[in-house]
């Protein structure tokens, strides 16, 4: 991993407007590997170098909020708060003494030698083709990812504990987690942070597709920030308006980072995400405008106390006139950033200044709409998949992946985690691109076990140019015990999203050609430093039937069906002891009775 | 002779082909009643499927068939042809073999019955039960059709189930033991083990019918009875023994162990078919299943001692009995294993006076095979069923299995008794008798 600098350079910008613009020092972190398979920590957001003029603190907390409005008309907001600590939690003697990093976490950290954690709650499926890419992308429902160090030597029976105590952390239903939706991807999910690690036997994956994202989840996940929700962008996080969007996710990601250039000494980082797309249709209004307080209930009134840097982001990249909506108080502080692939300009508000609040001591920025036309970049990368078949017996899956980009093909991870009760065929799996086969140059398939491991499935495929790739596998439904079904059988079973993991070529790289601002020299060569991104795309969750038991029967099945096998012993067991006789006549009753009668009297019976 | 049997199977093999190439051969070989899941030729795919990944296929719960099957297909597989010739081969083996044992065991039963004719050990009047030589003529020829036309063979050749193949194995164990040859028979019936562990108790009827042959005396007092027995059971364990450690030489581990043998007994996989396990364990109190497993696999191995009590002068029949109650009670039956043991029907055509509700047993067996698609669509496809409807009729057509055996059983004995007795019984006055159980 290596971090570059994409531009780091103030200057002064005239505009033919009579504000004056201007830019901000901005970094921009961006890796690049040859490997395919390696994650690329986010580009996501825009990161302030903190002032340098500042003693660096043993522990640092930044804060910051992301709008997007979207093209669709919803908004996007993207909250982050990111806590660095200069401690190793591995050493001897336990660390005792917190003071921003919670120490709910810290004591998992070292409790379970956690290398690195990566948790999320989504509720809301994330519309790619609608939205374009989100910071940070995350599956419906619940997933978990860890690496552990190397000094763990049960790695199973630590994952089942972890799982349990941060079920208990974060009131979700984490302690589902166990064999049968644990797997352990081979290239999808490459350490973030710091270490070159190879022995995938450290990592565990697992998603809870059905599982709800509530209130509950919502304040144990701020009770982690040091301002908690007193103070800071925390106060914007209301659960009666943030529930009431079209999208929530909330995530937690803790690794360790390099604290300067020679990477001599390590940091922990927690990264406490929160993103939320607002459908402002919705809510009964006919003017088209927002603010913060119509979003969230709430305005802003002063950053949080303990945090070295607090700043509100607006894109507005597509609105570089103010043709298309008009921001309210403007501010002239503006960043640029490049951001999956697209070079995106920020106006920015910082909150540590007391200028920003204004004279009425809040801010409450407002977004008017003036048109809504202008065309959303379409996402170069973007994937669906669904069930076909009719039935309850046997079904296929299929898996469509669409490359957008117009001349140059690029390669993809697809990683699916199948419960063992879709038995999946193998050798029904076909790969076709334009029509053709297309072999992949990587597979890595476990099949499942019954009741003890999910099936696996990672695959490289080479995407060709302005493509559609359609993965096909077929399956089987199992028929499972009347006690395995959840309490609404017939509702279905839930299958987690397939993880597409790729580096994409960069739109900013496509535009090279025809851009018109830059000196020639520097155009010939499209590749450049930002030429290809790294994307991870989650699809849609599948719901799928399984063939029932009738519930209320178990009575009466084993009743019928030990009446069968005892029909067959019994009359087996009629033929095996007796043998075959002459039939006598019976006496009557009355030649009976008499019969005892001289019997008593000893006489010879008639 | 040579003529008919050359046009059964040419006729045989012409309705197997036509199947084969039509569109119903894709829609037959999804049937749960035609395919289990160790038996499944799709699950057998898989299985090449991972061993071409480089995965282990016992490390996954989808294929269940021995390593010496799929090493075999593994051979076989890239020639779509061959391996439908493989399964029609199976078909044939077992019909042409059942020719042969039949062949060889006309002789042999009617010398054994003029034998006693001649002892005078026989009433007069029971002559009329004993067969002409004109009448066992034409039963080989019938048991070849009753096996090469049953259309559950023909579904399950179709539907390329390895079933097929076990029955084959088990055809030449019974022909091998037929005509006498004590170690080929120890070696096909440890095949047959080796693929369903079940046939293990074809062991008795095999010792059983050596012995008398051999005319050595069923008395546990006598050395010559042990020495046989210990004899046979070198031969079976010694073959069992290079088959199981083949296996692994072939594989490399151990996993197939469990995921075969385990498979089969414990029962994890509860795809309904028409055998009675099925939902009867998806309904199971967790609790209790491990008790009512072990007394449903005991139920299969337990009937072998009282029967080979009572039959021992009868071995033939006795594999007969054991077939059925294998087919009725293991845990992933299929219309194969059924079809097999419906193939010894024709031998027993001379029992056939002595039947008494073998009309309404084949019309409920006749019923129930139309029903199982249809009540499987109702539920899996239209949805206006539920799995009840399913189980019930599962119930049906193994009731209707247990009276067939059953009932031949107690012709079986009834002329039994009667050959000794005389056909027409009179009670001590004179008046005619009726005969029952007692």
């Amino acid at each position: 991993y290596f971090y570059v600098f994409i531009f780091k350079k103030i200057f002064w910008l005239k505009t033919k407007q009579p504000r004056e613009r201007r830019w901000e020092a901005t970094e921009v972190k961006e890796a690049a590997t040859v490997d395919a398979a390696a994650d690329i920590q986010g580009t996501s957001a825009p990161e302030t170098v903190v002032p340098s003029s500042v003693p660096q603190p043993k522990d640092d907390f930044q804060e910051e909020l992301v709008i997007r409005p979207l093209h669709s008309g919803d908004i996007y907001a993207s909250f982050q708060f990111r806590t660095l600590w200069d401690t190793d939690f591995m050493r001897e003697n336990k660390v005792s003494h917190y003071r921003l990093f919670p120490k709910s976490l810290g004591q998992v950290i070292s409790k379970f030698s956690v290398r690195e954690l990566h948790i999320s709650f989504t509720q809301g499926y994330w519309r790619t083709m609608q939205w374009g890419q989100p910071f940070i992308p995350s599956p419906p429902g619940a997933e978990l990812w860890v690496w552990f160090q190397d000094s763990v030597t049960d790695v199973d029976a630590t994952w089942k504990e972890l799982t349990n105590v941060l079920s208990g952390i974060f009131c979700a239903s984490l302690n589902f987690i166990d064999s049968t939706n644990t797997v352990q991807p081979s290239a999808s999910f490459k350490p973030l942070g710091l270490g070159n690690v190879t022995d995938h036997s450290f990592l565990r994956y697992a998603t809870l597709p059905r599982e709800i994202v509530c209130t509950e989840n919502l304040t144990p996940w701020k009770k982690l920030l040091p301002c908690g929700s007193k103070a800071g962008l925390a106060v914007l996080l209301k659960s009666e308006k943030l529930f009431h969007s079209s999208f929530h996710s909330q995530a937690v990601h803790i690794r360790s980072v390099c604290q300067d250039w020679q990477c001599k000494t390590t940091s922990w980082e927690l990264r406490q995400t929160l993103n939320s797309v607002f459908d402002l249709h919705n809510s009964g209004q006919t003017k088209r405008e927002w603010s913060l307080f119509k979003m969230f209930s709430r305005t802003l009134t002063e950053a949080c106390p303990l945090a070295s840097s607090s700043k509100l982001y607006i894109d507005i990249t597509d609105n570089p006139q103010g043709e298309q909506f008009e921001l309210s108080p403007a501010t002239s502080l503006l960043s640029q950033a490049v951001v999956l692939g697209d070079r995106r300009t920020f106006s920015v508000y910082d909150l540590t200044q007391e200028t920003t609040f204004g004279t009425v001591r809040s801010l409450n920025l407002l977004i008017r709409w003036k048109s809504n036309e202008g065309e959303m970049l379409r996402p170069l990368l973007h994937a669906e998949r669904y069930v076909a078949g009719y039935g309850l017996q046997t079904g296929e899956i299929h898996t469509l992946m669409y490359n957008n980009h117009p001349y140059r093909s690029f390669p993809v991870l697809l990683l699916d985690s199948v419960p063992w009760y879709l038995r999946l065929y193998i050798h029904t799996l076909s790969v076709t691109s334009k029509g053709k086969d297309n072999k992949p140059s990587y597979i890595h398939y476990e099949p499942s076990k019954d009741r003890v491991k999910p099936h696996l499935l990672e695959m490289l495929i080479q995407l060709p140019p302005n493509s559609v790739t359609e993965v096909t596998v077929q399956f089987e439904r199992a028929l499972l015990k009347w006690t395995e079904y959840p309490p609404d059988p017939n509702h279905g079973f839930y299958v987690g999203s397939s993880v597409i993991s790729s580096l994409v070529p960069s739109t900013v790289a496509m535009h090279t050609n025809s851009t018109r601002e830059r000196p020639l020299f520097s155009s010939f060569f499209p590749c450049k430093e930002e030429s290809s991104y790294f994307v991870r795309i989650y699809t849609e969750p599948l719901l799928v039937n399984l063939p029932t038991p009738d519930f209320s029967m178990p009575y009466n099945v084993i009743c019928l069906t030990c009446t069968v096998v005892a029909v067959g012993y019994g009359s087996l067991y009629n033929l095996l002891t007796r043998s075959f006789q002459i039939e006598e006549p019976n006496p009557g009753l009355a030649k009976r009775i008499a019969n005892v009668i001289r019997r008593m009297r000893g006489v010879p019976p008639l | 002779m040579a003529a008919p049997l050359t046009l059964l199977l040419i006729v045989a093999v012409t309705i197997r082909a036509a199947l084969f190439r039509s569109s119903l051969a894709e829609l037959i070989a999804e049937r749960v009643e035609v395919v289990s899941p160790i038996t499944a030729w799709k699950r057998v795919v898989e299985g090449l499927a991972l061993l071409d990944l480089g995965v282990s296929p016992y490390s996954g719960d989808v294929f269940h068939e021995t390593p010496l099957i799929i090493y075999m297909f593994h051979f076989l597989v890239d020639y779509a042809e061959i391996t439908f010739m493989t399964f029609v081969f199976g078909a044939l083996c077992v019909c042409i073999c059942f020719f042969f044992i039949y062949l060889s065991l006309m002789p042999f039963q009617f010398r054994k019955q003029k034998f006693a004719l001649e002892a005078d050990r026989y009433p007069m009047d029971s002559l009329e039960l004993i067969r002409s030589p004109k009448e066992m003529y034409y039963v080989p020829l019938k048991v070849a059709m009753f096996y090469l036309l049953n259309p559950f063979t023909i579904l399950s050749c179709v539907a390329k189930s390895t079933c097929g193949l076990n029955n084959a194995v088990l055809a030449l164990f019974f022909l091998s033991t037929i005509k006498g040859n004590v170690l080929l028979s120890a070696i096909f019936l440890c095949l047959a083990t080796y693929q369903s562990i079940y046939p293990i108790t074809l062991c008795a009827p095999a010792m059983l019918y050596f012995m008398q042959r051999q005319y050595i005396p069923v008395n546990f007092h006598r050395v010559s009875f042990w020495w046989f027995i210990v004899q046979y059971l070198f031969m079976y364990l010694g073959s069992l023994f290079v088959l199981i450690c083949l296996s692994f030489f072939l594989l490399g581990s151990w996993d197939y162990l469990p995921s075969v043998y385990g498979f089969i007994l414990s029962v994890p996989d509860l795809t309904p078919n028409i055998g009675l396990f099925w939902y009867f364990f998806a309904e199971m109190f967790e609790h209790f299943r491990l008790f009512f497993l072990c007394v449903f696999q005991i139920n299969v191995f337990f009937y072998t001692i009282p029967l080979s009590i009572k039959l021992k002068e009868h071995p033939v029949f006795l594999i007969f009995m054991q077939l059925a109650v294998i087919s009725i009670f293991k845990s992933y039956p299929t219309v194969g294993d059924v079809a097999l043991y419906l193939a010894f029907l024709p031998v027993w055509s001379h029992l056939h006076r002595f039947l008494r509700n073998i009309f309404l047993v084949s019309c409920v067996l006749l019923a129930c095979s139309a029903l199982f698609p249809v009540l499987w669509h109702l539920w899996i496809y239209a949805g206006s069923a539920n799995s009840n409807f399913y189980y019930a009729i599962t119930l049906l057509f193994n009731v209707a299995q247990i009276l067939l055996v059953s009932d031949y059983f107690y012709a079986f004995l009834r002329r039994e008794h009667h050959l000794t007795n005389g056909l027409y019984l009179k009670r001590k006055d004179g008046s005619e008798a009726t005969l029952i159980l007692k």
